[in-house]
């Protein structure tokens, strides 16, 4: 009987454990490990955050599911990894931290013959002073944080209803956060519902980016067939901004909030100032800083993970220029080339390097978007390496066939620009695939026709449709298993 | 006295294009979005599913 172990219950976790599970069977064990109670279905959170959606319709509880699926589901956080074991245990195994009631502050080592990473980020909030929750901004980066913006932004809503002129400052918390998809759907979302309340007159709406160009996305932008022209998504970007009566600022990197006040430097090396009554910053990830240590107890951190937390896999990590970067450095199998029954999947595994291209201000400060790995990458992946380790249990397969390249995977974003079935608007993007290849599409770096970019009432509904299929996938309701992910 | 703002020039907001009256009432035609409904949700699952292996 083979153990299999997962670390973190998010959207790459949790389709790795379903189909682990359902391919192994009662055969072999699958462990979950992860500190929260509840899935929660990310992308939905931002309708939480201007009080469209409540914290119960994008989440639900862990331990129910996981009984019914017959996972053993552990809620405590890993602290450390041995992958050799130790004196004491021969194989390799976790130690964990439980972080419910009935067992809180406890710690067990949970061996295992096969180990998935999936703890998703370190939400990096003390990269930056008076960034985040604790601090003077809020976050939709979690169902909780959302509730709490949406408690936020009710503030200044009623603040406008009595004539009060407010400023809100919506996009990236961090000279290097990414995410900003989720940000620039925020601003969107809070300017439709100060438009719908007719306080738009009253409200000042800036998007604050660290992208060179706004549509940059983390991704280096892309191009795509609008209007009989090929565009960039900077112009489709902008169009909407201006379209909703969002002023922005870009190129800037936020290092400092204080109460009403965001201190920001510019790529130019600038340091200015921004002035606001509500501010939505996405903070920087990090890796969940799990250690590591060989069987004599020495610490082997490095060898698993890189100095960002995150975990090495079979990525070409070489340094080398933006202008040589290829397809061919990103990972396929997410398997840590030291220890081969160690896999990463979603955020937590290590990207080779950025896919917008590196910039620096005058003043050393590195500025410009982390690679984004969230929503469909993270399902696709967690599935494959699944897939693979379940190859490799029942027939021995150790060529893996299921790869998951983020140089060849397409994917698609909807982003919410208002919400509701009759007006409500969404900007429905694909790319094709996510990180540019250059050698095979050598005018547009992408697939020109598979590019998409359309903003209207169909785009809201495919992504309310999503939300309800994704929820439906990941309670697993009937036939989950034929929805993509 | 009410300040006109003559100049449609010179700020970020003012270069990128904006809707006509007639591109707003295509994103919003219940018959045509519902098209693009099907439309843009066959182009996606076809991408989805090539993409995952």
């Amino acid at each position: 009987m083979a153990k299999v172990v997962v670390l973190g219950a998010g959207i790459s976790g949790h389709t790795a454990v379903a189909f682990l599970k359902k391919k192994l069977g009662k055969k072999h064990e699958v462990v979950m490990i992860s500190p929260n109670s509840y899935y929660q279905w990310v992308p939905s959170n931002i309708w939480v955050g201007i009080g469209r959606m409540t914290v119960d319709q994008v989440r639900f509880r862990l331990d129910k599911i996981y009984k019914k699926w017959d996972i053993v589901y552990k809620q405590a956080k890993a602290i450390s990894i041995n992958p050799e074991g130790d004196k004491e245990i021969q194989k390799g195994f976790v130690t964990i931290e439980y972080v419910a009631q009935e067992k809180l502050g406890q710690t067990e080592k949970v061996d295992f013959d096969y180990l998935v990473n999936a703890t998703g980020p370190k939400l990096n909030f003390e990269a930056v002073e008076g960034l985040g929750p604790n601090g003077h901004t809020v976050s939709v980066c979690s169902y909780d944080h959302a509730a709490h913006a949406w408690k936020e932004l009710q503030k200044s809503i009623s603040e406008m209803e009595k004539g009060n002129h407010q400023t809100f400052l919506i996009g990236t918390g961090h000279p290097m956060a990414t995410c900003q998809g989720a940000a620039f759907e925020y601003a969107l979302n809070v300017a439709f519902e100060v438009k719908k309340r007719k306080l738009a007159h009253l409200a000042d709406i800036i998007w604050i980016t660290n992208e060179y160009e706004l549509g940059d996305f983390g991704m280096g932008g892309a191009f795509i067939k609008r209007g009989g022209y090929v565009t960039p998504t900077k112009v489709f970007a902008e169009s909407i901004l201006a379209e909703y009566g969002i002023r922005w600022i870009k190129r800037a990197g936020v290092n400092k909030i204080e109460k009403g006040l965001a201190h920001y430097e510019t790529l130019n090396g600038e340091y200015k100032t921004q002035e606001f009554d509500f501010a939505m910053l996405i903070p920087s990830f990090a890796g969940a800083g799990i250690k590591a240590f060989d069987k004599n107890n020495s610490n082997i951190t490095n060898t698993l993970f890189k100095p960002s937390g995150f975990m090495t896999v079979d990525a070409d990590y070489s340094q080398k220029p933006f202008e040589q970067w290829k397809a061919s450095d990103w990972p396929e199998t997410y398997q840590n080339p030291t220890y081969n029954n160690i896999f990463a999947a979603g955020i937590a595994f290590a990207p080779p390097h950025s896919i917008s291209k590196p910039m620096t201000t005058p003043n050393g400060t590195a500025m410009f978007p982390a690679p984004p790995r969230t929503g469909m990458p993270s399902g696709v992946i967690g599935k494959v390496i699944a897939l693979n380790i379940v190859e490799n249990i029942k027939y021995g397969t150790t060529d893996y066939t299921h790869k998951a390249s983020m140089a060849r995977m397409a994917a698609a974003c909807i982003v919410s620009a208002g919400y509701g079935v009759r007006h409500g608007k969404a900007a429905t993007m694909t790319v094709s695939p996510i990180v540019p290849d250059w050698d095979k599409y050598p005018e547009w770096g992408r697939d020109i026709n598979a590019t998409v970019g359309e903003v209207g009432l169909a785009g809201h509904w495919i992504k309310l449709f999503l939300h309800y299929m994704f929820m439906h996938k990941a309670k697993g309701y009937p036939f989950w298993w034929l929805l993509p992910e | 006295m009410k300040t006109i703002d003559k100049v449609h020039n010179y700020k970020d907001e003012y270069y990128p294009p904006i809707p006509t009256r007639g591109t707003k009432f295509w994103r919003s035609c219940f018959i045509y979005q519902f098209y693009k409904f099907f439309k843009l949700n066959y182009k996606i699952m076809i991408m989805v599913v090539k993409g995952h292996s």
